[in-house]
């Protein structure tokens, strides 16, 4: 049973990816998937897993939309409709899979349409790349059933109502909409990256999850004539920043739960391998000379990654690439974290300097901690404890809380 | 499919020379919709001032002056296009002089069988 679902998880994008071809609508589409789901369940067990479980899921799933279409008499203007008419069901073991074209690329870049509400593009992604039921993905992004399935349902409708094209959009628009497919892919990894230990392990879950569908991104974009190449540049840079961070993982919290940051961490807990495969996308990346927000970010990950500590960590290059991200997206975030790298280059005065001339992140946490690090490395105790206090009254992540509290104490 | 779209900006405060740009960047924006072969029609709406509200509430006809909503940005005008989907409809809008200053609001148009 857990394999079939696991299965399931992997070729739904694929199954779904197909059917859209024809059905143009992703609510049928995924009804359908679901059918085909619980025949598996069915007869999988006795009858043994297909020799391509795809091509089985495609063609149970195709079957039976033929069949709904039919039975409603839906044999209209539109697309399903003739599609309808000129087909009849096949038996499940008829098709080869090479002959069934991977068509997830179309699938990403309408789910991720910038006419559907960013949160809809996310919880689309989810489900119908992802291969996540409605429950699962409420409880991931911690929002109630019932809201997750109107929200769900209302983008489906909006993409057969609106129109909303099943294509690789055109070159013109190519980058503004590869960047609307990253944000949301990096959305997913960030709900999971900052979910705490106390949370659902289902949260965590998202980062995996987020990683497989930039693998699967970047291999798409691969294969496609157009979009190998340059305008690949980022999602590579993408995939190398969520493996990067991700490799931390296991060092990231204490066994009881607790936030430990970087310069704390056991940096014999980060998966090496998974450092090794970041950095060689990141170069690959790179090689494509498309500079981008991910890639610096990646960069600086990267350099961070391959520190043997924090005092042998390359902070001016740190500096540096935070400049050339603040020239991209000038946010007061970004020049905080600028602002602790040169304290770590420079000295801590250097830093605090930068931090004193920042607006704009009086109510943002990590503006206090950044601060009361510093302060507490140039030995001002009255004053850390007070920043380190600022920051615990507005930090919303309980692991996170309980890091700045013992901060505190030994401010005293 | 056909696409409507919603000219919103501020109401007409222009002086007549400027009136008189706009209305040649219609006109080149038409030429070229005729030129990609786009089966449109367009109108342009007089002032919100000359707006009236109609309602009909148990039977009776309340008519009140002014626009559905009172807002700073006011339906200006509108252009009803047949093209292919979505991503067309949204890039026809996009070059519609008054996606510069205002804004434009696409909506599918219901067709029934």
């Amino acid at each position: 049973m857990e394999a079939i679902k696991e299965i399931f998880q992997r070729e739904a994008g694929r199954v779904v990816a197909a059917l859209m071809v024809h059905l143009r609508d992703l609510e049928l589409a995924e009804d359908c998937l679901q059918d085909a789901f619980i025949a598996a369940l069915r007869r999988w067990p006795s009858e043994g897993v297909p020799r391509s479980p795809a091509a089985w899921l495609i063609t149970v799933a195709r079957n039976r939309a033929l069949d709904r279409l039919r039975r409603e008499r839906r044999f209209d203007h539109t697309e399903a409709g003739r599609w309808a008419l000129e087909n009849t069901p096949t038996p499940e073991d008829d098709m080869n899979p090479d002959d069934i074209p991977d068509e997830r690329l179309k699938l990403i870049f309408t789910c991720c349409h910038p006419a559907l509400a960013k949160e809809s593009q996310v919880a689309l992604t989810l489900q119908a790349l992802g291969g996540l039921s409605t429950p699962e993905i409420a409880a991931a992004f911690l929002t109630p059933l019932a809201t997750m399935q109107q929200r769900l349902v209302r983008a489906k409708r909006k993409i057969r109502d609106a129109g909303i094209p099943y294509q690789v959009p055109p070159a013109h628009a190519i980058a503004e909409r590869l960047d609307a497919v990253l944000a949301v892919l990096y959305l997913i990894f960030n709900a999971g990256y900052v979910a705490s230990a106390g949370e659902s392990l289902v949260r965590h879950d998202l980062c995996a999850e987020a990683i497989r569908l930039g693998r699967v991104l970047c291999g798409l974009l691969d294969h496609d004539p157009m979009l190998r190449g340059g305008a690949s540049a980022e999602a590579l840079g993408l995939l190398a920043l969520m493996l990067l961070h991700d490799s931390r993982r296991s060092a990231r919290t204490s066994p009881a739960g607790d936030l430990i940051p970087l310069e704390e961490q056991n940096r014999s807990l980060w998966d090496s391998a998974q450092i090794a495969e970041g950095v060689g996308l990141l170069d690959r990346a790179l090689a494509l000379q498309q500079p981008g927000i991910y890639q610096i970010q990646a960069a600086i990950a990267a350099l961070h990654a391959q520190a043997a500590s924090p005092t042998q960590t390359d902070w001016p290059q740190i500096a540096l690439l935070y400049d050339a991200l603040y020239q991209r997206t000038p946010s007061p975030v970004v020049a905080l974290n600028r602002a602790v790298a040169v304290a770590m280059a420079d000295g801590a005065e250097r830093g605090l300097l930068l931090l004193n001339e920042l607006d704009g992140l009086d109510g943002y946490y990590l503006y206090h901690a950044a601060r009361a690090d510093l302060l507490r490395r140039m030995a001002i105790m009255g004053a850390a404890r007070e920043a380190y206090s600022r920051a615990y009254a507005l930090c919303p992540n309980p692991a996170e809380r309980a890091y700045l509290l013992r901060r505190m104490a030994e401010c005293e | 499919m056909k696409y409507i779209a919603l000219i919103y900006g501020e109401d007409i405060t222009q002086t007549p020379e400027e009136i008189k740009a706009e209305i040649g960047e219609y006109y080149a924006y038409e030429t070229g919709l005729g030129a990609r072969g786009v089966q449109y029609s367009g109108h342009a709406l007089h002032p919100v001032s000359t707006a009236t509200t109609v309602r009909v509430r148990d039977g009776k006809t309340l008519t009140t002056d002014g626009p559905f909503a009172e807002t700073k940005e006011i339906l200006g005008g509108l252009y009803v296009f047949d093209c292919n989907d979505l991503d067309e409809a949204i890039e026809l809008a996009s070059q519609i002089p008054g996606a510069k200053r205002g804004s434009i609001e696409v909506r599918p148009i219901m067709t029934f069988e």
